[in-house]
C-alpha cells in the first residue's frame, strides 16, 4: 500500500478514541448519577464521532473491501495501536475521571498541533474535534479538582487512581515508526515536544487538587506497538461481539 | 452522594431571538456543575444557544389550592380579549 505510514498514523490517533469511547460507553446506565452518566456517554459519543472521520479516511487509503466498520470491529488485539492508558478499566468514578483527565490534557495539546499538519483531511478533523475535546478537558479537570479537593475519602480515591494510572502517561509521548515518518513529512505531530508542557499542566492541576504527584520513574509501554494489558482482550470481546457472531450484520 | 446535591431548574434559549424556556431540572453540587450538567442533559442534541440555571429553592410558586381565587375569575370574561373590534382591511398582521 502506498500510504502505509499515513494509514498506520491515523490508526494511532483514532484507536485511542475508539477504545476510550468503548470504555466510557460501558457506563451507559451505570454512571454514579444520572447527570454524570449522561456526561460520560456524551464524551463517548464525541470520541466515536471523531473515530468515524479518521477510519473513513483510513479506509479510503486502504481500498479493497476495507470499511470504517471492518477497521473498528474486525482487527485482532495486536493490530490495535491505542495507548495502554485508555484501555484501563473504569474501576470506580475516580479512575474514570483521572484516566479521562490524563488523556484529555494530552489530546488537547495534540489536536492543537495537528491543526498545523500538511494533510488537509487531518486538519479538518482536528479543527472539528478540538471543540469537543476542550469541553472534555474542562469536564475532567473540574471533577479532578472537585474530588481531589473534596472529602477525605474522595481525595484518597483520586490519589489512588493517579498513583496507579501514572505509569501509563509516558507512553503518550513515544514515537512509532509511522509517527516518525509522518513527522518528517510535516503531516504528523512530534509528540515528544508536548511532553514537558503536558506534565506542567497536569502537575499544576493535581497540586491544586491536593494530589501528590507520583515520583515513580518507571513507565509502562507497548500499546502503540500492539502489546496490550490483560484488560484489552475482554474489552474487544465485548466490543466485537456482534460482528463476530453475526458477520457483516448492519443496523 | 446525590442526596446532598440540591435541585436546579434549567432554562434554555433554543435560538437567538427566542426567550429562555423551562426545560427541566437536575441535581448538582453548585452553579458551575449545574451549568455543565445542563449542557450535557438538555442540550446534547443541539437544542440551545444559551442556558440559565437557578436553584429550585429560589423559585416562589403559586399554591394549587388557591387556583380557584387566582385563575377562575378570568374564565368568564371574554371582554378581556380584544376580539370585539372590526379591523380595517389596511391593518395586517394582527
Amino acid at each position: 500500500m502506498k500510504n502505509e505510514n499515513l494509514y498506520n498514523y491515523i490508526l494511532g490517533i483514532a484507536d485511542n478514541n475508539l477504545i476510550l469511547g468503548q470504555r466510557l460507553g460501558e457506563l451507559c446506565g451505570h454512571g454514579p448519577s444520572l447527570e454524570t452518566d449522561i456526561a460520560c456517554t456524551n464524551i463517548s459519543l464525541d470520541l466515536l464521532g471523531q473515530v468515524r472521520s479518521y477510519y473513513q479516511y483510513a479506509s479510503k487509503l486502504k481500498g479493497d473491501n476495507v470499511t470504517e466498520d471492518s477497521i473498528a470491529f474486525l482487527r485482532k488485539e495486536k493490530e490495535y495501536v491505542n495507548v495502554l492508558l485508555v484501555e484501563q478499566p473504569n474501576t470506580d468514578f475516580a479512575y474514570t475521571i483521572v484516566r479521562q483527565f490524563l488523556f484529555d490534557i494530552y489530546n488537547n495539546l495534540f489536536l492543537e498541533e495537528l491543526q498545523k499538519s500538511h494533510d488537509i483531511t487531518l486538519v479538518a478533523i482536528a479543527k472539528k474535534s478540538i471543540k469537543e475535546v476542550s469541553y472534555h478537558r474542562r469536564f475532567s479537570s473540574d471533577w479532578v479538582k472537585r474530588l481531589g479537593d473534596g472529602t477525605k475519602e474522595s481525595n484518597l480515591k483520586v490519589q489512588e487512581a493517579v498513583d496507579n494510572l501514572w505509569t501509563y502517561t509516558d507512553e503518550l509521548f513515544h514515537l512509532t515508526d509511522a509517527d516518525k515518518a509522518m513527522v518528517k513529512e510535516g503531516i504528523g505531530v512530534d509528540v515528544t515536544v508536548l511532553k514537558s508542557k503536558y506534565y506542567k499542566i497536569v502537575n499544576t492541576l493535581l497540586t491544586e487538587a491536593n494530589i501528590v504527584i507520583p515520583d515513580s520513574k518507571w513507565f509502562q509501554k507497548g500499546g502503540k506497538e500492539g502489546i496490550h494489558t490483560e484488560h484489552m482482550g475482554y474489552l474487544l470481546n465485548d466490543m466485537q461481539f456482534m460482528q463476530r457472531t453475526y458477520p457483516n450484520m448492519e443496523w | 452522594m446525590k442526596k446532598n446535591w440540591p435541585l436546579w431548574e434549567v432554562f434554555v434559549r433554543s435560538k437567538n431571538g427566542l426567550e429562555h424556556r423551562h426545560f427541566g431540572s437536575l441535581h448538582a453540587a453548585d452553579e458551575a456543575m449545574a451549568l455543565e450538567n445542563a449542557r450535557d442533559v438538555y442540550t446534547r442534541r443541539n437544542e440551545g444557544v444559551s442556558i440559565w440555571v437557578v436553584e429550585s429553592r429560589h423559585i416562589t410558586a403559586s399554591n394549587p389550592e388557591n387556583n380557584g381565587e387566582l385563575f377562575e375569575p378570568a374564565q368568564d370574561k371574554v371582554y378581556r380579549h380584544p376580539t370585539f373590534y372590526d379591523l380595517p382591511d389596511d391593518v395586517k398582521h394582527m
